[in-house]
């Protein structure tokens, strides 16, 4: 078995025991990310060697010395929207192309005293804004499963890596779905944390209320031991939480069982128009396997999901046209200076070139919604619908102790098939919106397949319960198959992939 | 300095209109750190983008954290003004562009600020009256821009520093008032420690606005926004130049458009900036980066308890225990170092009407004159001095004559008066000899007054203290003139 294929919980065993070091762990992904990425998934915008030989040499001293935390050795990819000290850090932009970050976020910090080692940075739409990774200024990724498919998004090429065995794990962003939707599209764990529960200090700001760091992982076990380092308070975040962080593997048990657990099904997740029927009966058979493990059924009702993307996209890209003013062609950003211009050619040159149509279109949106006149019919309606959207879960989790669902209505469709018609675009995102935008905690986990392409099951917790939603989603993943399936790119042998 | 603007002072007009005045000024807080980071907030001779982190340059991915003493000094300020604190506020961000505004918005509270309501209590002419508050909020400076040839620099050490917008209700009637405010105000900021509240280094900064109506009209005038002004003297001249400016335009038949003006020290007028068509949309929302404040009312407490004597509290004991009259109480409790200097002098045995007195004439000259070579005057001296007049060794002019002396030596007025001869002389028979001299130099009042002309006797009194270069005690002089005279 390659270093590669081997998950998080299984490389450490082996680091700890010295059957491997770390620099040769970090090689073994680095040179099949050379060898395949670029040919195949294209999941990296910055590939970064010398750090992560740097990084896995410190591993190896620290492994050496007797260390044997769980990630120490671990290689990670991180999204491009969390910066990194002396590292370029676009978000997936053309105005940022050039960024390279004074400072490590404190994601990228708490991962570096953990001992991770960052293989570089991946590919993602522009700002976060899509669902396709075809956003990014730069290259749209593809589908590990079929390369003539989008990856999900807007954390694509964080998905990707994993899933085409790039890395054991990495860090996505999900803002209305970014890092669930790519996970079920992609065939691997994606887990949005409660809102605060992990730090936004060096996540470049979408929607800054929405906006959440969790990770992709192959197994929920290595999604637990993730969550161990990334959770908890930081000072740098006001809106991070000051509640304690458990030990998220200590809700794994041995023995799948889910008896005494209670779990919502919602009426509007399903017959829903757009959903394909592959993807129903996968999700349909997840809930039948879950009942089998002892889980108890029952339907319910959340009445305002019908509002969750109209909600979501007022104040999403409200929240943006403020957080991407800052891009002004005057300081860190692309500048386009021509001879004479004056400050607002600076500004509009800069902007028109270095800002792709959907980021265009929603800081249009935003600024809109926020003006002066229709704040209360737009942004301030919307906070309002944001709350009833939120109390249909606060009902739902007082007789329940989990929601469970599709995660996106379809599998993975092809490249190019949704980027004309942004609203068939936004409703991937119908299932994972209402979970951000009521701050709750959500997970992707592997449920089957449907022609050939992965369907994500979507569990959804209470706010601050992500150890019951990892419970659920373990047990499920020890009594399935699923997560062991691997994306055609994943079985492509990097040696071979070299010769041809 | 009116009649050299270039509006017409043919008529009164003044006489005619009332003007309605409000002020919004910028405080920045004398916090150790900035608003929103870690960086120092004195930035005073600092090199240009020296004190700065990415917080403060708005780097992407960065986040704020609010700095507690700068709600603190707020609230404080709140407390001192009597006005509401209310138990929820929030931060906002308000949005525009411009090159010294780093991330494209300011944080800043737009619907629930710190502070609500409030007045300040002024005195002109003898007259109090409350000044009322609209507001006071907390927000973030911005960087500085310098516009050089061939472009513009901008310097950051400012941005972030914590600012505290205060905006008064148009409750200002003149433009001496609104410089009284603002004198109010600084003493307020000053004594609370919040604030160095000086115009001239920018930590105090105060836009005005203001309309005139006929006088005994309730509705407001179209009101003008006047910026750009620098120093107390700059806001009265320029609300005096925009009142005579207003009223000659109406005079004329003229509307007056709402607009914001800039202020041109060196020309003394105000010229059009901005007309009210390009007023900015800032679309205001609230600041998801931060989560609301709660204002706890033990918070608040605890914070009442720290307030110091205000000035007028000072004022009400000057009247109460010194027998002060309210124009001098309020003129001393208004200026802390007066005030203080008032309290140390009577601690140290001097009357206190006359201390008063003192501080206000003589010594608020000399200190006003020369307040920035370092000198200061010593209280015990200052005692001393009055000491000396009271007892009659000195009189009222070579107290004023020793009394630079004493502010720029720091030696004690005794030994001064001793070294300078100024002493005065209270021994007839040591003054005979003079008023002999006198008499006999000046045969012609010396007629009159035995004419019957008796006022005659205060020139001849004139001369015989100049004779004696000022140091005849008068009193003496006088009663030695009679007798001669009178033999």
């Amino acid at each position: 078995m390659s270093l590669t294929e081997l998950s998080i919980t299984e490389l450490h065993s082996r680091l700890a025991r010295r059957e491997v070091s770390a620099l040769e762990v970090a090689r073994a992904h680095l040179d099949r990310i050379e060898a395949l990425d670029p040919m195949t998934v294209r999941a990296m915008l910055t590939v970064t060697r010398d750090h992560a030989e740097r990084q896995a040499r410190a591993a190896d001293a620290r492994l050496t010395a007797g260390e044997t935390a769980p990630l120490l050795g671990i290689p990670v990819v991180l999204k491009d929207v969390l910066t990194t000290r002396g590292i370029r850090t676009t978000a997936g932009s053309k105005i940022l192309e050039r960024f390279v970050p004074l400072e490590d976020g404190t994601i990228t910090q708490r991962l570096a005293e953990a001992g991770t080692i960052m293989l570089g940075k991946s590919n993602m739409d522009e700002f976060a804004m899509g669902s396709s990774t075809e956003n990014s200024s730069f290259f749209p990724t593809r589908n590990p499963w079929d390369l003539d498919r989008v990856p999900g998004g807007s954390s694509g090429g964080s998905a990707a890596a994993v899933g085409a065995e790039f890395a054991p794990f990495s860090l996505g962003t999900d803002t209305g779905g970014s890092i669930r939707q790519p996970g079920a599209l992609c065939g691997v764990i994606g887990f949005k944390p409660t809102y605060g529960r992990v730090s936004r200090y060096g996540l470049i700001a979408f929607a800054s209320s929405l906006d959440q760091i969790g990770p992709f992982t192959r197994t929920v076990e290595d999604c637990a031991l993730v969550m161990n380092a990334i959770a908890g308070h930081d000072p740098c975040d006001s809106t991070s939480l000051q509640a304690p962080v458990p030990d998220y593997t200590a809700a794994l048990q041995k023995e799948p069982s889910l008896k005494g657990v209670r779990l919502a099904l919602p009426r509007e997740y399903f017959d829903v128009e757009g959903m394909e029927p592959g993807v129903e009966a996968a999700v349909k058979a997840a809930i039948n396997q879950l009942e089998s493990l002892g889980a108890e059924l029952g339907e319910v009702s959340l009445p305002h999901t019908r509002y969750g993307l109209a909600t979501y996209y007022l104040i999403a890209p409200a929240e943006c046209s403020a957080n991407l003013a800052r891009y002004d062609g005057v300081k860190y950003s692309l500048s386009i200076r021509e001879p004479g211009a004056g400050l607002w050619d600076v500004y509009e040159r800069s902007r028109g070139e270095g800002f792709g149509r959907e980021v265009k279109r929603r800081v249009i949106l935003g600024t809109y919604a926020l003006s002066s006149g229709y704040y209360d019919a737009y942004y301030l309606k919307a906070q309002k619908v944001r709350t009833l959207i939120k109390q249909d879960f606060d009902s739902v989790f007082e007789h329940y102790d989990a929601v469970v669902g599709p995660t996106s209505p379809t599998v993975a469709f092809p490249i190019g098939a949704k980027t004309q018609d942004p609203l068939a675009m936004y409703l991937n995102d119908l299932f994972t919106i209402p979970t951000s935008l009521a701050g709750l905690p959500g997970i992707s986990v592997p449920a089957g397949l449907s022609n050939g392409l992965p369907v994500g099951l979507q569990i959804i917790g209470k706010a601050l319960d992500e150890s019951g939603v990892l419970r659920i989603a373990h047990a499920f993943e020890q009594s399935t198959h699923w997560h062991t399936l691997r994306s055609p790119i994943a079985q492509m042998d990097a040696a071979t992939a070299r010769s041809a | 300095m009116i009649s050299a603007t270039p509006v017409s002072p043919s008529t009164p007009t003044a006489a005619k209109y009332e003007a309605v005045i409000g002020l919004e000024c910028h405080v920045q807080l004398a916090t150790h750190s900035k608003m929103f980071c870690g960086c120092p907030s004195d930035y005073s001779g600092a090199p240009p983008n020296t004190h700065v982190c990415p917080v403060c340059l708005g780097m992407p991915g960065v986040l704020p954290v609010i700095n507690r003493t700068a709600v603190e000094y707020t609230l404080l300020t709140g407390l001192a003004l009597n006005a509401d604190i209310p138990e929820a506020t929030k931060f906002d961000r308000k949005n525009y562009p411009y090159p010294d505004l780093v991330k494209g918005y300011q944080i800043s509270q737009y619907d629930l600020p710190l502070v609500k309501g409030g007045w300040i209590e002024i005195t002109v002419e003898g007259q109090t009256r409350r000044i009322h508050l609209e507001r006071v909020h907390l927000e973030e400076d911005t960087g500085k821009l310098t516009h050089v040839s061939g472009g513009s620099l901008v310097d950051f050490n400012r941005s972030g520093v914590p600012l505290m917008e205060m905006v008064s209700q148009p409750d200002l009637r003149t433009a001496t008032e609104a410089r009284e405010y603002l004198r109010k105000l600084r003493t307020i900021l000053r004594t609370l420690g919040v604030s160095g509240a000086d115009m001239e280094k920018g930590q105090l900064r105060c836009d005005v606005n203001v309309s005139l109506r006929p006088v005994g009209q309730a509705k407001l005038g179209t009101k003008v926004e006047v910026k750009n002004l620098n120093s107390f003297r700059s806001v009265q001249r320029s609300l005096e130049y925009e009142i005579v400016r207003q009223a000659a335009a109406l005079d004329a038949g003229e509307t007056i458009p709402q607009e914001t003006r800039g202020w041109v020290e060196e020309r003394g007028v105000t010229v059009t900036q901005r007309s009210k068509e390009e007023a900015h949309d800032y679309r205001y929302f609230p600041e998801p980066d931060l989560p609301p404040i709660f204002v706890s009312a033990d918070w608040v407490s605890t914070l009442r308890s720290r307030l110091p004597e205000l000035p007028d509290a000072k004022r009400d004991r000057y009247i109460a225990t010194f027998g002060l009259g309210t124009a001098d109480a309020s003129a001393l409790s208004i200026d802390q170092w007066a005030a203080r200097l008032f309290e140390d002098t009577v601690a140290a045995g001097a009357d206190p009407k006359k201390a008063a007195n003192w501080i206000q004439n003589d010594v608020s000259r000399l200190h006003d004159e020369t307040s920035s070579d370092g000198h200061t005057l010593d209280a015990a001296h200052l005692a001393e001095l009055l000491r000396l007049v009271d007892d009659g060794v000195i009189g009222i002019s070579a107290a004023r004559q020793v009394l630079p002396s004493v502010y720029q030596s720091g030696r004690s007025p005794r030994t001064l008066v001793d070294e300078l001869g100024l002493a005065q002389v209270s021994d007839s028979s040591a003054l005979e000899a003079s008023v002999r001299e006198v008499l006999a130099a000046n045969p012609a009042p010396v007629a009159d007054y035995h004419s019957g002309k008796l006022t005659a006797i205060n020139f001849l009194k004139g001369q015989v203290m100049k004779a004696t270069r000022g140091k005849a005690n008068p009193a003496v002089a006088e009663d030695l003139l009679k007798k001669l005279l009178d033999e």
